[in-house]
C-alpha cells in the first residue's frame, strides 16, 4: 500500500434544537428551549470539544394546522443575533453561525448587524442564508407577502451583493485613532456606497468598521436549483440535508463541480449536511434507543397531524395505532399546514404509496410515520459512527456534519464525549484551535480587501 | 449630613456612547480609542458602572455615520447586538440599546429586545431612536425604500411601532407553556394571541415568535426634543429622559410629563424623569476646568451642551443632584460623562458613595431586573382572562 495521503479535516457544527417534531420534549431531561443557560451550556460543551460552530435557526411565523396555532411541537424561541452576540461573551473561539431570512430584512441593516457581530465575537460571525415569499409569514411584516416565488434569490442575491459592498467600504485598517493628529479614520479609508438595482437603492457612507473576517461566513440552505445555484455562486457553505453516502458523495461531486464555472476552486465552498447521532454500547443498543426516540418525536397526535398535512382533512377520528384512513385526500386543501415547507408531489399518489407500504408491512399509521419521516443519521457504537463520520469525509461525501440533537441542550453531550476523542485520534478532527476566526477553523480565505479587488467589485455591482 | 431615607430613591444611569460626550473624548490619554469597537473595552464600562449600582447604561445608536463637522470619531455598531453581548457578564444592571422604528420592522425589534431581556434575566430596556428628515439623518438614502419625513411623522411612527411591539411582548401569556404530556401539548393555545395590529404605518398579524421576555414589557425610554416627543414619553415612556439647563425647568417639564401622563390615563407615579448631565468632573474645580480647556483645544471648537452641564468636582456634582432630586425636579440623572474612561469612575467612586451616605441612593441592587431598580412593577398581559 502506498503512503497515505494526509487525511482530511472534518468541520463541525452543533446545532440548536429546533421548533419541528425531532426535538423531543416530553423527556425528562429536556430543558428550556428560551433560557440562556439552555444556549450556553451546548455553546460551551461545542468549543470544549473543539466544534467550527454553533447553529441558531430561525422562523417567523408560529407554524398553523387546521387553522389554528400547532401546539404539539416546542414553540417559541428567542431571536437569533442577539443570541448569538451573547455567546460571544461566554466563548473564545466557537464560530457563531444563525439562519436570517433576507426577505424580511433590508441590506443596510443586516450588513451592521452582521459586522457588529463579527466584531464583538472577534471574527465569528456566520450567516445561513434563507428566504422566502409566503404571504402567510409576510403578516408579520410591513410589505406583506411582496416578492414573488421564482424572484427570491434574484432579491437574495443583489442582497448579498449589496451587503458585501458595505462591509468592503470600509477599509481594513481605516481606523487609525491617532490623538495627536485629530485623525480618528485615515481620509479615504470610508467609501460611499452607490447601489441601484432591481430590489434596492442605497446611497451613503457605511456606520460600521469591516469585521476581522471581512466577511462573515455565508452559509447557504434551501435545497432548490435555484439554491444550488446562488450557493455556488456565492456561499462559503452548502447546509444540505443528509442522505445515504452514495447520495452524499453525487451531491458533493455535483456542487462542487459548478465551482469551476463560476472561477471558484473545491475548497471555496464546504458541504455540510445536517445528520443526527444515537450512540449505544453496543450496535443493538443503540438501535434501540435510536427506536425509543423516534417514538417520543412521534407520539400519536403528531402522526395524525402528519397524515392530515396530506390528507388535508381532519383526521383526529382515527387510531394512530390503527390503519391508514381509507378516504382519499382533499386536493383542494393542501394549505392546512402554514408555516412549514409544502409537500410537492400529488397527495393521492403519496397516501396510496403509504397506504400499499402501511399494508405490505402490517404498520399502523404511528408507525408509517415514523418510517417515511426518518432521515437516516448515523446510530452505533461511538467507534461504528466515527468510522461512519470519517468515512463521509475521507471519501467526498461530504466536508463534514451539522449535529441536530433531539434534546435541549445536553443531546449531543456523549458525542462531543464518546465520538469527538476518536475522531481525533484518527488526525481527523483539530485537538486545538489553530486560528481565531470561524474562516481559519473552515479554512477559507479572507476575502481581499477592497484596494486589490476593484475590478471584480465592480463585476458585481454591475 | 445623614437624611432619612426617601420612599423615592434617586436613579442614575450612564450613557456609554463613543469614548464619551465630548467629541474630542477620544483624544485624551486612557481613552483606549484604539479599542473603541472592542466588546471588552464595553464590558470593562458596564463592570465600573455596575460597581456603582447604577440603574442602566445607554448604547446610542442611528443608522447613519457621525457627520464629519460635528465630530472626527466615525464609526458604530449596532446597539442591540451590544446589550445583548454585555449581558451575560453583568448582573443587576439594566442594558438600553436605541433601537429604531423608522425603517426597521416592529416584528423584528419586538423579539430582539425581548430576547435581550431573556439573556440578561430581565435587563432590557428600549430607547426609542427614530429619523426625521434633517442634516444628520440620511437613513432614508440608507434604506432606498421611501421618502424622509418629517417629525412628527417620525414620531407618529415610533408611538405605532411601540404599540404593536407592546402587543407582541404580550402575545404570548406568561404561563403558555405547559409541556403536557397526557395530551401531547407544548403550549396551551389559548394563552397565544394574534394581535392583528393594524395601523396607520404597518400591519402586523403575531404572535411573537419569543414568548413574553421577564419583565413582561422592558422598560420604554423616550427623549423629549420635541413637542411630539414629549406627547409620545408621557403616553408610553417608562422613562422619559429630558434636557433641562436648570432645576426649575426640569421642574416644570417633570409636571408637566406628569399631566400629560394623567391625561392620557396613566398613573403619574409609573413615570421616571431622567435629566441629562454632562460631567467633567476633577479632584478640585480648577482641575476639572482645565480637562475641559484641554478638551476644548482639541475640538476646536466650546462645546456645546442642550442640558444641565457640570464642570468641577464630585461633591457639587452630589449637591446639584440632590438639590434638584430633593424638591422634585427629577427622579434622577442620565450622566453623560464628558470622556467615559474619566468621568465614569468619578461618579462610581465619587458621587455615589456620597449619595448613599445622603441615603438618596441605594447600596445594593433591588432584585434581578431593570424593573426592579426602577421601582416599576411588572405590567399585567392586557390579553390575560381577568381572573
Amino acid at each position: 500500500m502506498s503512503t497515505p495521503a494526509p487525511r482530511k479535516q472534518i468541520h463541525l457544527g452543533a446545532h440548536f434544537p429546533g421548533v419541528n417534531n425531532t426535538t423531543v420534549w416530553s423527556d425528562p431531561r429536556s430543558g428550556s428551549q428560551i433560557d440562556f443557560a439552555s444556549f450556553e451550556h451546548l455553546a460551551r460543551r461545542a468549543e470544549a470539544a473543539r466544534f467550527d460552530f454553533f447553529f441558531l435557526a430561525e422562523g417567523l411565523r408560529l407554524r398553523e394546522h387546521k387553522g389554528q396555532l400547532h401546539d404539539l411541537d416546542v414553540v417559541g424561541r428567542p431571536d437569533t443575533l442577539p443570541v448569538l452576540a451573547a455567546l460571544a461573551a461566554v466563548t473564545d473561539r466557537l464560530g457563531l453561525a444563525g439562519t436570517i431570512n433576507t426577505t424580511f430584512n433590508e441590506p443596510w441593516e443586516l450588513a451592521r448587524q452582521f459586522a457588529t457581530l463579527d466584531i464583538l465575537s472577534g471574527g465569528r460571525a456566520a450567516w445561513n442564508l434563507v428566504t422566502s415569499s409566503d404571504a402567510f409569514t409576510g403578516a408579520n411584516f410591513r410589505r406583506g407577502g411582496f416578492l414573488p416565488y421564482e424572484q427570491r434569490y434574484e432579491r437574495a442575491a443583489e442582497l448579498v451583493q449589496v451587503v458585501r459592498a458595505l462591509w468592503d467600504s470600509w477599509d481594513d485598517d481605516a481606523v487609525v485613532a491617532h490623538a495627536r493628529t485629530g485623525q480618528f479614520v485615515r481620509p479615504g479609508s470610508i467609501r460611499e456606497v452607490r447601489h441601484d438595482g432591481a430590489h434596492f437603492q442605497v446611497r451613503g457612507e457605511f456606520t460600521t468598521p469591516r469585521g476581522p473576517q471581512g466577511h462573515p461566513v455565508l452559509f447557504q440552505a434551501g435545497d432548490s436549483a435555484d439554491g444550488r445555484d446562488f450557493a455556488t455562486a456565492t456561499a462559503d457553505v452548502v447546509f444540505s440535508a443528509h442522505s445515504t453516502f452514495e447520495a452524499g458523495q453525487a451531491f458533493f461531486a455535483d456542487v462542487k463541480g459548478r465551482l469551476a464555472a463560476h472561477r471558484r476552486t473545491p475548497d471555496q465552498l464546504l458541504i455540510l449536511p445536517a445528520t443526527t447521532v444515537v450512540l449505544g454500547a453496543t450496535a443493538q443498543e443503540a438501535a434501540e434507543r435510536s427506536h425509543h426516540i423516534r417514538l417520543q418525536q412521534v407520539p400519536g397526535p403528531t402522526a395524525i397531524a402528519f397524515l392530515e398535512q396530506v390528507w388535508g382533512r381532519d383526521l383526529t377520528d382515527h387510531d394512530p395505532e390503527g390503519p391508514l384512513p381509507r378516504i382519499d385526500p382533499d386536493v383542494e386543501n393542501l394549505d392546512i399546514t402554514r408555516g412549514r415547507v409544502r409537500h410537492v408531489k400529488d397527495p393521492r399518489t403519496i397516501a396510496a404509496a403509504w397506504r400499499e407500504q402501511a399494508d405490505a408491512n402490517g404498520w399502523s399509521i404511528r408507525q408509517l410515520v415514523i418510517e417515511v419521516t426518518s432521515r437516516g443519521g448515523f446510530v452505533g457504537t461511538p467507534t461504528q459512527v466515527a468510522d461512519a463520520i470519517d468515512r463521509h469525509v475521507q471519501e467526498d461525501a461530504s466536508d463534514g456534519f451539522i449535529l441536530v440533537p433531539h434534546l435541549t441542550p445536553t443531546g449531543l453531550d456523549d458525542v462531543f464525549d464518546q465520538v469527538v476523542p476518536l475522531l481525533q485520534e484518527r488526525g481527523s478532527f483539530r485537538t486545538e484551535y489553530t486560528g481565531p476566526t470561524l474562516r481559519h477553523h473552515l479554512g477559507l480565505a479572507r476575502p481581499a480587501p477592497r484596494a486589490t479587488r476593484s475590478h471584480a467589485d465592480r463585476a458585481l455591482v454591475g | 449630613m445623614a437624611r432619612p431615607t426617601s420612599p423615592r430613591p434617586l436613579h442614575l444611569g450612564v450613557d456609554l456612547s463613543d469614548a464619551g460626550a465630548h467629541p474630542a473624548a477620544w483624544r485624551t490619554h486612557g481613552s483606549q480609542a484604539q479599542r473603541l469597537f472592542d466588546a471588552e473595552r464595553l464590558q470593562q464600562l458596564v463592570d465600573t458602572a455596575q460597581r456603582g449600582t447604577l440603574d442602566l447604561v445607554v448604547i446610542d445608536d442611528s443608522f447613519s455615520l457621525q457627520p464629519t463637522r460635528t465630530t472626527t470619531l466615525r464609526g458604530r455598531l449596532d446597539a442591540a447586538l451590544v446589550a445583548a453581548r454585555l449581558a451575560p457578564r453583568s448582573r443587576g444592571i439594566g442594558l438600553v440599546p436605541t433601537v429604531a422604528t423608522t425603517h426597521t420592522e416592529p416584528f423584528h425589534v419586538s423579539k430582539a429586545i425581548a430576547t435581550i431581556d431573556h439573556v440578561s434575566g430581565g435587563r432590557a430596556g428600549w430607547q426609542l431612536g427614530w429619523s426625521a428628515d434633517d442634516d444628520d439623518a440620511r437613513d432614508t438614502a440608507h434604506f432606498g425604500r421611501r421618502p424622509a419625513v418629517s417629525e412628527a411623522a417620525a414620531v407618529a411612527e415610533a408611538e405605532e411601532a411601540v404599540r404593536a411591539v407592546a402587543a407582541l411582548w404580550d402575545s404570548w401569556e406568561d404561563d403558555a407553556e405547559i409541556r403536557d404530556e397526557a395530551t401531547h401539548r407544548f403550549v396551551d393555545r389559548s394563552k397565544l394571541h394574534y394581535v392583528e395590529h393594524d395601523g396607520v404605518h404597518f400591519a402586523v398579524k403575531g404572535p411573537s415568535i419569543t414568548p413574553r421576555p421577564p419583565q413582561g414589557r422592558p422598560p420604554v425610554v423616550v427623549r423629549v426634543r420635541s413637542d411630539e416627543s414629549f406627547g409620545l414619553a408621557a403616553r408610553h415612556a417608562d422613562v422619559v429622559r429630558i434636557s433641562a439647563t436648570t432645576r426649575d425647568e426640569a421642574l416644570d417639564l417633570r409636571l408637566r410629563l406628569r399631566a400629560a401622563a394623567v391625561a392620557a390615563g396613566r398613573e403619574p407615579g409609573d413615570l421616571r424623569v431622567l435629566a441629562d448631565a454632562f460631567a467633567v468632573t476633577g479632584p478640585d474645580e480648577a482641575s476639572a476646568r482645565a480637562r475641559l480647556d484641554l478638551l476644548t483645544e482639541l475640538d476646536g471648537v466650546r462645546w456645546d451642551t442642550d442640558s444641565l452641564t457640570h464642570v468641577g468636582t464630585a461633591r457639587k456634582l452630589t449637591d446639584t443632584f440632590l438639590d434638584w432630586w430633593e424638591i422634585g425636579a427629577v427622579d434622577g440623572f442620565v450622566v453623560r460623562p464628558s470622556s467615559l474612561h474619566t468621568d465614569l469612575d468619578a461618579l462610581v467612586d465619587g458621587v455615589v458613595p456620597m449619595l448613599r451616605t445622603a441615603r438618596a441612593f441605594r447600596e445594593h441592587y433591588a432584585g434581578p431586573t431593570l424593573r426592579d431598580q426602577l421601582g416599576l412593577a411588572r405590567p399585567a398581559n392586557r390579553f390575560a382572562a381577568i381572573a
